[in-house]
């Protein structure tokens, strides 16, 4: 851009300032691969931490319980089994829940401490190392890379290439499968894939996901996260002047300029910035943290490392790029984390989340009772002069064996009888039973023409074990 | 093509200017989008060659197509067959078992009344809803009720399933005098004023002008001849001392009073539209909306 006439034109002052922004506007659209320098450090180290976490996406679904899967979102059986824990879809509301939980976690760490999930826990950025590394280890350090990529085609480049592209091809089946695998039995799955003998679906899931691995984290990768992505915009505008971001000193660091040979740092014209582009090589997605926090930056804080290792080499405090705020940055005080309302609104709601999750997790009971009266008729006169409501009843079981229950209702109407209340219902396992109650009572006792009532059942063997539902007994007009 | 070309940039155009100095550029298309173009055309072939495509109109038909590997000739007739043939297959089991079965055993397999209750709904709505009202509810007429309430206990036939099988297989048909030539006015009101009261018996007259003859010495009725309870609180026609007068007079589809009320059960197994296991499955339908009576000995629990 330095020899463009607009950055003429700003130059000689011929156009306002306004135009600045886009002569300083560099995009980094994936026309040239970045390969970044993997360096030692305290966020590496971190980083590599974080990411073992998705070592458990591999392993987790051979872990069995009872002799089961113990994690399984069978999504054939509409089941979800998580050790002893089997939640239906009658129970699907905890997921909503859930996914708020998740949500508000996420907006209340970005607006403390910016976009950690993007830095250390998400699979793209995760895969992508993973991709990274494999190609370092094959083709070198990026000085070679860059060689290689821009060398003709010939024995050695092909063999390279070939082992790295059939390593990447190898861990994206890998991924693929793993991913399968927790939604059907793991062991059930491998045997039908090593005798070829997947359905349709499952060969689609499994190509896919191995396609995507392979593009997202072979070729794409940084792409992904400036152009692909929602959250990573999402994430951006949840920072404000008091969330803690990988930033640069600019105070600090300014004016920068080379280091010379000999050359006395104390007493220098120049800032404590060298120059040296060690923040920009060793940053995945390609970014100069210098200008400011941007879209690019996914704050894996590998540009920490690499400037707090030059500042020890040339004797310099460490921390001219380092997590800040904006506030500590601009020499504004510096507010304490309660004082940050937006971060305090998030973990409210996300504590409210966690409750509800928690309620419904210890009231998932192992019964359901749902109760429909019969709209056409409402009632029914009989012989006796006695007024019939009729219920549909489902009553789902979620325990793991058939049992029978009784049913009993409290309020409606004085003197009722439930019709056949002695007799014990079958509910199988696993699925909601239907069966009709008729309630009957005389005429003379029903005051309103709705009557709220409430009908319970219970496991005959196990009383303890009910479900309750509250409905109306219908009656004449009066 | 001729060389067009922009006067300022130098780029070819296409010739063609608008506004004085508006012009189009002679670009190609992205390669993927000439690639995503020639798929498509590639797609269309295969599908047109694979799939019928061609309607025939002077035949009426269509060319078949090559078919699929593997599932053969595609036709919308046969995917819609196949479909069919999934729910003729989950219900085929049960209509297997109701063949030979009577009415009570299959009130009395839980399983099977429960796919009775859902498969007799649309039975019930086609052929029987017109005068019984949907779901049983009774229909009404100026007159009164005009078909019975299904739904209550009180039968003129009998409330067993075999009864209810009976009532839809052979047809019903009571029949009630009338009496305005044989009673006077002042009789034909005081035995309406005892029957509404739900106490035939207060009056002399029921004994002494032969109504116990059908509607039993209580007033109970007799299910064998279809003749009315009198005594309990569910009504045939009309519960109004009115109502009971006009019944008392006109009788029940009585040949000889045009006024007669008409209270007649068609034979579903003459009308030859139902056959006998959709009578079975009526029956078991109408015998759960609520008033079905337990035959002697007990069958067992529903």
């Amino acid at each position: 851009m330095n020899d463009s006439p607009l950055k003429k034109d700003l130059d000689d002052g011929s156009v306002t300032g306004l135009y600045r922004e886009h002569a300083e506007w560099h995009v980094n659209s994936g026309e040239k691969t970045i390969h970044a320098k993997r360096m030692p450090g305290f966020f590496r180290t971190l980083k590599t931490a974080t990411e073992s976490l998705w070592l458990f996406f591999f392993v987790g679904a051979y872990l069995r319980w009872n002799g089961k899967q113990a994690i399984l979102l069978d999504i054939n059986n509409r089941q979800f089994h998580f050790f002893n824990l089997t939640i239906l879809p009658q129970d699907v509301w905890m997921m909503s829940l859930l996914l708020l939980l998740l949500a508000m976690v996420l907006f209340a760490v970005t607006s403390v401490a910016s976009r950690v999930f993007c830095g250390y826990f998400c699979f793209q950025t995760a895969w992508t190392d993973l991709f990274t590394w494999i190609e370092e280890k094959i083709e070198g350090p990026p000085a070679k890379r860059h060689k290689l990529d821009a060398a003709p085609w010939n024995a050695k480049k092909i063999r390279l290439k070939t082992i790295k592209h059939a390593i990447w091809l190898l861990v994206s089946v890998l991924t693929g499968i793993s991913f399968t695998i927790w939604f059907e039995d793991a062991f059930q799955y491998w045997h039908n894939l090593l005798a070829f003998n997947l359905s349709l679906l499952e060969w689609a899931v499994l190509v896919t996901m191995v396609l995507f691995t392979y593009y997202f984290a072979g070729f794409m990768r940084e792409q992904v996260c400036m152009w692909v992505c929602p959250y990573s915009r999402i994430q951006g505008v949840m920072c404000d002047q008091q969330t803690i971001l990988p930033a640069y000193d600019e105070k600090r660091g300014e004016p920068r300029g080379k280091l010379r040979k000999g050359e006395a740092l104390a007493g220098s014209k120049h800032g404590d910035c060298i120059d040296c582009f060690q923040c920009v090589q060793v940053c995945p997605t390609g970014v100069d943290i210098r200008r400011g926090q941007q879209l690019g930056c996914i704050t894996c804080g590998l540009c920490l490392d690499a400037c707090d290792s030059v500042m020890d080499r040339i004797g310099r405090p460490r921390g001219l790029i380092r997590y800040a705020s904006l506030d500590e940055m601009e020499g504004h005080p510096v507010k304490k984390l309660y004082q940050h309302p937006r971060a305090l609104v998030y973990v409210i709601i996300l504590l409210l989340a966690l409750g509800g999750i928690v309620y419904g997790l210890t009231h998932l009971g192992a019964l359901t009772l749902r109760v429909a009266p019969e709209r056409q008729p409402l009632f029914v006169r009989m012989s006796d002069g006695s007024i019939q409501n009729k219920y549909t009843f489902r009553v789902l079981n979620k325990t793991g064996k058939d049992l029978h229950v009784m049913v009993s209702a409290e309020g409606g109407i004085k003197n009722q009888i439930i019709v056949g209340a002695g007799q014990k219902q079958l509910v199988t396992h696993g699925k909601a039973s239907t069966f009709t109650v008729f309630v009957k009572a005389p005429e003379t006792n029903i005051l309103k023409e709705v009557t709220p009532i409430e009908f319970y059942v219970s496991n005959t063997e196990d009383p303890t074990m009910r479900a309750e539902y509250h409905t109306v007994f219908n009656g004449p007009k009066h | 093509m001729s060389e067009n070309r922009n006067a300022d940039s130098g780029e070819t155009t296409t010739g063609h200017v608008w506004d004085d100095d508006l012009a189009d550029y002679t670009n190609q298309p992205p390669r993927w989008w000439m690639i995503g173009l020639a798929v498509s055309a590639i797609w269309v072939v295969v599908y047109f060659v694979m799939y019928p495509s061609i309607p025939i109109a002077t035949s009426g038909t269509f060319t078949p197509g090559i078919g699929l590997p593997g599932s053969g000739q595609w036709t919308a007739i046969k995917e819609m067959e196949a479909d069919q043939k999934d729910v003729d297959d989950v219900r085929g089991k049960f209509e297997k078992k109701l063949k030979d079965m009577a009415p009570a055993a299959i009130l009395a397999d839980k399983e099977l009344s429960e796919y009775v209750s859902r498969s007799g709904k649309v039975l019930f709505s086609d052929n029987c809803a017109a005068c019984h009202g949907q779901n049983g509810i009774g229909t009404t007429d100026k007159q009164g009720l005009f078909a019975p309430i299904l739904n209550d206990d009180d039968w003129l036939f009998g409330g067993t399933v075999d009864q209810i099988y009976e009532s839809i297989a052979n047809g019903r048909q009571g029949m009630m005098m009338a009496h305005k030539s044989s009673l006077n006015d002042e009789e034909i009101k005081a035995l309406a004023g005892a029957v509404s009261q739900g106490n035939p018996t207060a009056t002399p007259l029921f004994t002494e002008k032969g109504c116990v003859g059908c509607h039993g010495a209580d007033g109970k009725g007799m299910q064998a001849m279809g003749s009315a309870n009198l005594a309990d609180k569910v009504w045939r026609f009309a519960g109004t001392p009115e109502g009971i007068k006009y019944t008392i007079a006109h009788g029940v589809n009585d040949p000889g009073d045009k006024e007669t009320r008409v209270a007649i059960m068609p034979n579903f197994t003459a009308a030859g539209k139902l056959s006998a296991v959709e009578m079975k499955k009526l029956a078991v339908y109408v015998f759960r909306f609520g008033g079905g009576k337990a035959a002697d000995p007990a069958p067992a629990a529903q």
